[in-house]
């Protein structure tokens, strides 16, 4: 954290617990008894409660959007180039919440939790989750916060995904949606990757299974490889090139297999602190949830009849770099609500970095985000005020 | 409003579904949307004024003219409007087309070409003509298929649309625009409303 706190930070926030003993049941059949969910909160909620913005993190995402935990924290939340006062989400107008998914190592209920059934850490025993799983866990949230209808879901990748469905599933409790970075199903070519990355994974002698916690032992080399792999997806040719090029670590080549190239060095690094800070069933269960969203596999390959339940406003987002989830799969999503007669606005923010864009400032990604969010405010100010 | 965007907006009907391809800042969607209930999308690829859009509430999508409207279904709007874009598209000829498979009916508002300071610059004084409707010089202007309004009417003709009212101004200035005596002469801007 900087020793002088920027008027646009949220500054120090400490995560929340909320627990729930409710069953949750899950689209694979079976149920969680009992979870936890953690959580931030950023702003204040208004009277009615319609100023509350949900924010839907990504693969490796959590709920630390915005702000720093300790004044010695190196960096803030993943989305602190977007949230906080004054900013695109502007956190002195909505009471914004960013939650960590079932399932994710940040301690939200996960694989690294304990089975109330067993008296062990559920491991590889914990259910694969699905993204309307996800959306249903986070609608008890709102519940339990007193958020009927949220004046906005917002999320990039894999959290664009989660709006998607809250549109679609609970249409009531959204008035308008943002989908980053998104796209409505993945190709052969991201299942693939996630293919190799779950098997780099599970081919990882330490990994027993699942069980390497009870062998005291972390499949850390799987999971280097994993994010390696993943990493490449996230930055475009140009970026890499521009950062690395050719450029070698040594003086000259070395005719071995040691790091030689930039890129190589930047790439194991990577995975290295990756893989000391994330839990590989997360990761795995992560892929498998992106793998299956396919709402319109649901509806015989029709994607606007599988939009047709949306009642709210949409502002989807690509970038022109981005090739793993390319700006031609938002085009796809915004011509299937263009023919659903939903509201739609679509822009393709000019970025070179990549599918890591959707994470990064950028002038006129702000200027679209914001423009969007400022009109959200807007409506949601002059409806309370109408009602007072 | 602009007296052009005034014109076109007295003449889109009450609830119509509207696409506004070049919508701009979304002024004539915003207002259609505020006091005649339309609805639709405005297609813009001027990123200021898809920020604009996005402030007003207009739902505007990133979209290159020149790419054509293959992503949109046969009859999907009542009505699409085009101001001042006709004589950038690489093929105006196609988009007329295209307009018109998308709706029933469309309005478009381009520089007459043949207006007669136009005439007199190019063939009195020899010069391409720089007015307020076409405010480029010849080197970096965007225009690059400009027409009169004979030329138009021409067109809509080839292609077997119908044309159903037709106005001439100066679209600068309120009150200016008519059903003037002589248009391809004194008009400096055209406004064509056309069916299939």
């Amino acid at each position: 954290m900087p020793e002088t706190l920027s008027s646009t930070s949220v500054g120090l926030v400490t995560p929340q617990v909320a627990r729930f003993d409710t069953p949750l049941a899950l689209a694979c059949g079976r149920e969680l008894p009992a979870f936890e969910l953690v959580y931030e909160t950023y702003g204040t909620l208004n009277e009615t409660a319609s100023n509350a913005v949900l924010i839907c993190h990504a693969l490796s995402g959590h709920h630390h959007a915005a702000g720093y935990h300790h004044v010695d924290d190196r960096k803030p939340g993943w989305w602190d180039a977007h949230i906080g006062p004054g900013k695109s989400i502007d956190t002195r107008r909505f009471f914004v919440i960013a939650v960590n998914n079932l399932g994710g190592c940040h301690g939200s209920t996960g694989p690294a939790s304990e089975n109330p059934a067993t008296g062990r850490i559920w491991g590889p025993d914990f259910p694969l989750m699905t993204v309307t799983d996800w959306v249903n866990s986070q609608a008890m949230l709102a519940d339990r916060l007193g958020i009927q209808r949220f004046a906005a879901v917002v999320g990039g990748s894999l959290g664009g995904m989660q709006v998607l469905q809250w549109a679609m599933s609970l249409p009531e409790r959204v008035a308008n949606a943002t989908v980053v970075a998104a796209t409505p199903r993945l190709s052969a070519q991201n299942i693939a990757f996630n293919e190799v990355a779950r098997q780099a994974i599970r081919s990882d002698p330490e990994f027993f299974d699942g069980w390497y916690t009870e062998h005291q032992t972390l499949p850390r080399q799987g999971l280097r490889l994993a994010r390696m792999v993943g990493h490449i997806t996230y930055l475009s040719e140009h970026s890499m090139g521009a950062r690395f090029g050719r450029d070698l670590r040594t003086d000259s080549l070395n005719y071995g297999y040691d790091v030689e190239f930039e890129v190589e060095s930047y790439l194991r690094y990577q995975g290295d602190t990756f893989s000391t800070r994330f839990d590989a069933n997360t990761y795995l269960l992560m892929t498998k949830a992106l793998d299956y969203f396919d709402p319109a596999g649901e509806h015989e390959d029709d994607l606007p009849r599988a939009l047709s339940t949306a009642t709210c406003r949409f502002l989807v987002v690509s970038f022109t770099t981005d090739w793993r989830f390319a700006p031609a799969r938002s085009r796809e999503l915004v011509d299937a609500l263009l023919r659903a007669g939903k509201h739609v606005s679509y822009a393709n923010i000019d970025s070179p970095h990549g599918h890591d864009a959707f994470l990064l400032p950028n002038e006129r990604y702000e200027a679209v985000l914001g423009g969007f969010m400022t009109r959200v405010a807007n409506d949601v100010e002059r409806t309370t005020e109408g009602n007072l | 409003m602009r007296a052009d965007l005034a014109l076109i907006y007295d003449w889109v009907p009450h609830g119509a579904r509207v696409l506004d391809l070049g919508c701009g800042d979304g002024t004539l969607l915003a207002a259609l949307s505020a006091q005649k209930q339309v609805t639709g999308y405005g297609l813009e690829i001027d990123s200021d004024g898809i920020s604009r859009c996005l402030e007003k509430g207009v739902d505007v999508i990133e979209q290159d003219l020149d790419q054509g409207l293959t992503n949109i279904p046969d009859d999907t709007f009542d009505l699409v409007i085009m101001t001042q874009a006709l004589q950038v598209l690489r093929r105006p000829d196609l988009m007329l087309d295209e307009m018109l498979r998308v709706a029933n009916e469309c309005i478009i508002a381009f520089p007459n070409f043949a207006w007669w300071r136009h005439r007199l610059s190019l063939g009195i004084k020899g010069r391409m003509p720089v007015s307020r409707s076409l405010p480029h010089a010849w080197y970096d202007t965007p225009n690059i298929h400009l027409s009169t309004f004979r030329d138009f009417s021409d067109l809509c003709r080839q292609q077997g649309h119908t044309i159903t009212d037709r106005a001439v101004g100066n679209g600068s200035t309120e009150g200016q625009w008519r059903h003037r005596r002589w248009p391809n002469l004194f008009g400096q801007d055209a406004i064509f409303r056309v069916k299939r």
